[in-house]
Formats: C-alpha cells, structure tokens, sequence
C-alpha cells in the first residue's frame, strides 16, 4: 500500500503551549483512518494541519508525494466536511457544492456533470435548488459531503460530520458513510471522540493523548491489545476492569487472589517480579454455565444492577475491589446475591505500573 | 386497589384554583405603571407636536400665545421660508444651500467610512496576524479620545494638506472618526460567524477578498444597516467638525440652522425656525423609519448565536 499522506515530525504549538509533539503519520492509500481522542487531544489541530488551515511550527506534511507544508489548503488536492456543516447560508444546494470549482474556474458543463454525480452517489438530487435553511441536520451533512465530493480529491477529511446529528440519524449517516468509503476508495481521514464511530468505520484507529499518539492499529488491536493503560481505559464501554496488584512468576497477584496469567501473550518474557496492573473488559467476564469452563473462577458479591435491555450492566465487589460485569440481556441478578464469574487470563491486558505499558 | 375508581370514572374537582390562573388587570401596580408610562409618553412627544404645530401657523397667530393651539389657518409658508428664503449672513437662500451641502459631505463619507470599516472588521476576525490585537487596541482608544482634542491638530494637519475649508478635508475627517465604533461593530458582527464557514471557504479555494464578497457580505445586511444608520445620523448632525473645517459657502445644514435660529436681526420668525428645525432633522428620521426593523435585528445579532 503507497502512502496518501505522510506526516513527519511534526510539531505545533501556540505560543508556550505544545499542541502537537514531534508526530509522525502515515496514511495508506484508500485507507480509512480515524483519529480518536477526547477533546484537546490534538485531533482536530492535526486534520486542520493536514487540511491547510493551521500553519505548523515544524516538520513537513506531504500528499500524494508532494510536500504541502506551504500549500494553500485548496492546492492540497483535499475535501473536508465540518461539524456544523459549515454550507454558506445565501447560496442554494447546487451553489454550495460549485462554488469550489468556480473558483477553481473548472468549465461549466464539467461543473454540471460533477454536481450531478455528487448528487446522485449522495442521493441529494431533489433538494439541489434549496437553501440550507430548508433542510434537516442530516439533509445538510450529505451537501457537505457532497460539496467535498465534487472536488474529485482523493483525501477526504472529515472533523466530526456526525457530532451534531441525533443518535438514529448518526447511525444512519455512519453506514451511508463506510458505504460512500467502499465505493469511492478515497483516502478518509476521520476526527472523532466516539468510540463506537471509530471501531465501526476505521481501517485503522489513531488513539491520541496530549498531541501524541498513544495507538495506531486496528480496531481490533486497538480493542483487544491496548498497548497501555491509557487506550485500555479510554476505549470500551463501560470501561475495562482496573485491579493493582505484583505480578510474581507469571501470575498476578492483588491482596489475596492469585491470577496465573496462563495463556496470555506477554510482549517480552518476565522473569523479575514488579508491580502491575490487570485490566479485565466487563464483557469478557463470564457467568452461569460457561463458568464451569473458565481457567480462573472467583465469586463476586452484587452491589447493584442496571438493566439496559440489551445487556445487564453489574456493579459487583471481587474482594474489595470494585468490578464491572457485562451480562446478558435476559440475566436475572439482584443486590446482594453472590456471583459465581469466570475470567480468561488470556483476553486480559498486562499493564506495568509504572510505565503503564502494556507487558 | 384504591386508585382503579379513579381510573374508571372522573373524580370530583375539589374546591379551589382550577384552571389557568385568572389575570387581573386593573390592579393598584398597573395604573401607576401604565400611568408613569403614558405621562413620560406625552411628557417626550409635546415639543414635537408643538414644533410641527408652530411651524404651521402664521406669526399673527403666535404672537396670540397659544403654543399649544392647533392652527387656525394652516399655511406652508414657514416651510417654505425656512427652505429657500431665510437668510444665514449674505446668504438668503434658505436651508436649501446647507441641505445640498450636507448631502455633499455625507454620502462620500458614509459609503468611504462603511467600505473600510467593514473591511478592517473583517480582517482583524478572519485572518488575525501577528500584532492584529495590539492594532484593533490602539484603534479602540480612537473611540475615547474627546474631539475637542483633536480639533486644533487637525486643523494643521489640513492645512498642510491643502483641504483646510473644503468638503474633501470634511469627509476625511468624518471616514477617520467613524472608524473606531463601525470597526469594532463589524469585527463583533464577524467573529460571531462560524469560524467552521470560513475554513470551509479557504478549502473551496476562495481568497481574502472572494470570501468576503461571495460568503460573508450577503450575510450581514444588518451589521451594514446598523453601521449606515450610525454613520448617517452622526455625520448628519455634526455640527463641531463642519463649522470648524468649512466656510460659509460649504457649511452644512445643522450649521446653517444655527445661524438662522440664532440670527439676532429682525423679528424672531418661531414659525420658520420650527420649521427649519423639523426640515434638518427629516434625513435621519427618515432613515430611522425605513430601517427600523433591520436595526433592532442586526443589534442582536451579535447576542444570540443562530
């Protein structure tokens, strides 16, 4: 896969205040690429960066090979969708999506073409001679979208589209979006702090804290191998399982309960003993039958129940330490009961205490 | 249990409030409010009913010393008078000289003054640069500086300029004092836009001047209405700048105005001077009842996102 964006080294901060730190990035071609955090991670500063609209303190972005750090952002060959849509009030639908290649002065039968295309993938045809102040949130999104896609760029950058939509019509827009990626094979580059927006669209997931970034991977690696306690916490929800304790010998020990991590895929062989943490996902946690066939079994006191419909949240004591167990739907548990649970070592993160490190 | 009689059959309302709360109008509060109200009310509009009554009448029926009366025999001719007879010195021309002046000095003036300062706004909101602040600062202590401060250097400084008495010296200091209040009201008015409208156009490939002519100017008619209404009245009624920097021939009607009012020779014509009066004060008001509406909206505009 060639590279569609490479960042290298790059640096910005305002005034004494470092936004971003030394940060490097690649982007493969087509490759849909989420960056993820909460706010004032830097995410939204690094896709301003890439776009254009933020000039960095150092190091150099290149698109396609070429370097833009100097570029204007309407050179870069990029399209970019805003949270608040940001579609120029006074002009109509079809104004909105030619008044780039206007000025780009692109022919007019070329601009019609386009316009029609980008209708027609978008499904927006209807509404092309209304003002944005006649349409819905999602109506609004889709010219945005649009407006991007009529300038036949091949990175799209998106800072949070579905941030401003309601719940059902955000799930909506988020599959018309993986569809839009599947057909058109553009490079996206996605801002988000939805978790859920993230696993669901990504090729890759970039976790970023403090204008670093903590991850890069997979949904997958990013969900079942955080490579430390920072991601483990911030994605999930609810969140993992967090017990302190020594890890001895290859098992983990915290007050009186011994895990013997066996199974679990440890970055690089332990031998000294050290202080450590063991994050456990609440739905990794199983109950009833499939305890009989867990490798570690314990018993834990319900402290309170939160029925959600699909699952049952529980809030339970293992020890003294507060735990959280994913159930069933159907699951029938009341405070005060005891709960026989079982854990796989295997599925669990290692995290050193002191580097917060995934072991 | 106890509640399915209910459920079944409607209970009896008891006794008490029911309903929508009664509103009582003619309370002890309300007549003294309303009361207070309507007296200012007629308190503010007498001296206008009396000037445009004056100005109505002959002098015989003034001299009866009923200010108050309505006229007996309604007549034109003060207006008249006042517009194009009345003297001010060697000329007796009337208003009209000072009226055509005023027109002269304002509309340069206003359409130079608005053009810059809705540029200036503009560009210290979008495109902020290293120092942007520390201009916008010392352009707002422009807005504090009392006038009469001014008054002498400027003088030097027009004539020195060669403009020292003449309408084009007028206007420029006119477009300079504008400047503070109507920039600080278009960079308000812009920085309330979305910062995200203002990207988007950069990455739509528009420049400095297309993002301001194609994206920002249809959206702020009412910071142009509320900026053209302040510029008008203000420009209009200046009386301090045109009788310092202009000469007889060039000063404007306010001016003019004056000297009629106050001239000492003769009788005190009370009619024409009504009338004069009434006659300077009709641009702004005429402006103030076309754009009424738009001014209140632009006002606010600034206060509530939307």
């Amino acid at each position: 896969m060639t590279n569609s964006i490479e960042i290298k080294n790059l640096d910005l901060s305002f005034g004494a205040v470092k936004v971003l730190q030394d940060l490097n990035l690649n982007i493969g071609e087509g490759e849909f690429l989420v960056l993820l955090g909460s706010s004032g991670c830097g995410k939204s500063t690094l896709l301003n960066c890439i776009a254009g609209l933020l000039e960095v303190t150092d190091g150099q972005i290149f698109i396609k090979g070429n370097n833009v750090t100097w570029a204007e952002p309407s050179e870069r060959g990029i399209g970019m969708v805003f949270q608040s849509y940001a579609l120029y009030p006074q002009m109509t639908v079809k104004g909105n999506l030619s008044f780039g290649l206007k000025n780009a002065k692109v022919p007019k039968d070329e601009i019609e073409k386009r316009v029609a295309r980008a209708a027609e993938i978008l499904q927006i045809e209807a509404l092309l001679d209304r003002k944005p102040g006649a349409l819905s949130g999602g109506q609004r999104q889709r010219v945005a979208i649009g407006r991007a896609l009529v300038r036949d760029v091949d990175v799209f950058l998106f800072d949070e589209p579905l941030s401003n939509l309601d719940a059902k019509l955000r799930v909506d827009l988020r599959v018309e979006l993986k569809r839009l990626h599947n057909q058109l094979q553009n490079t996206m580059v996605y801002v988000t702090h939805d978790q859920v927006e993230a696993m669901t669209l990504a090729d890759r997931i970039a976790v970023m804290k403090g204008g670093k970034i903590m991850q890069l991977g997979t949904p997958d690696e990013i969900y079942n191998q955080p490579r430390n306690l920072y991601v483990a916490d911030f994605i999930g929800s609810p969140s993992m399982n967090f017990l302190e304790g020594n890890l001895e010998g290859g098992a983990f020990k915290v007050d009186d309960m011994t895990l013997p991590m066996t199974g679990y895929d440890f970055a690089a062989p332990q031998t000294a003993g050290r202080p450590a943490i063991v994050g456990i996902r609440p739905e990794h946690v199983v109950t009833g039958e499939l305890v009989r066939n867990a490798p570690l079994q314990f018993e834990a006191d319900v402290d309170l129940v939160e029925p959600m419909g699909s699952d049952t949240l529980v809030y339970a004591k293992l020890g003294q330490h507060s735990f959280r167990i994913r159930m069933d739907g159907q699951a029938r548990v009341q405070a005060g009961e005891v709960l026989q649970i079982g854990i796989d070592p295997a599925r669990a993160s290692l995290f050193d205490k002191a580097t917060e490190d995934r072991l | 249990m106890a509640n399915s009689d209910t459920m079944a059959a409607p209970a009896a309302l008891a006794a008490g409030p029911r309903g929508p709360k009664p509103k009582r109008r003619m309370t002890r509060g309300n007549i003294i409010v309303y009361g207070t109200l309507f007296i200012f009310a007629l308190y503010y509009a007498l001296p206008l009913y009396v000037m445009v009554v004056t100005s109505l009448k002959g002098m015989p029926e003034i001299r009866m010393g009923n200010i108050f009366a309505p006229p007996m025999e309604v007549t034109f001719e003060p207006w008249v008078k006042a517009w194009s007879q009345a003297c001010t010195g060697i000329n007796c021309d009337g208003l009209s000289r000072g009226f055509w002046n005023s027109v002269r000095i304002l509309i340069p003036s206003l359409f130079l003054s608005v053009a810059v300062a809705s540029v200036n706004g503009y560009a210290l909101s979008m495109w902020k640069f290293k120092g942007s602040e520390v201009f916008f600062g010392i352009l707002m202590i422009g807005a504090f500086i009392p006038y009469q401060v001014m008054l002498y250097p400027i003088v030097i400084l027009l004539r020195e300029a060669g403009l020292y008495g003449s309408l084009t010296g007028l206007v420029l200091v006119h477009v300079a004092f504008g400047m503070p209040i109507n920039t600080l009201l278009f960079r308000n008015y812009f920085a309330s836009i979305p910062e995200e409208l203002f990207k988007a156009a950069r990455v739509d490939g528009a420049g400095f001047w297309a993002i301001f002519f194609k994206i920002m100017l249809p959206m702020s008619l009412p910071i142009f209405v509320v900026s053209l209404i302040i510029q008008v009245t203000g420009i209009w009624n200046d009386f301090l700048f045109g009788a310092s920097f202009t000469g007889p021939d060039l000063y404007p009607m306010t001016v003019q105005l004056n000297n009629i009012v106050n001239s000492v020779q003769g009788v005190k014509e009370y009619n024409v001077n009504m009338a004069a009066t009434l006659l300077t004060g009709l641009v702004p008001l005429t402006i103030y009842f076309v754009s009424g509406k738009l001014f209140v909206r632009g006002i606010a505009a600034g206060a509530v996102k939307g």
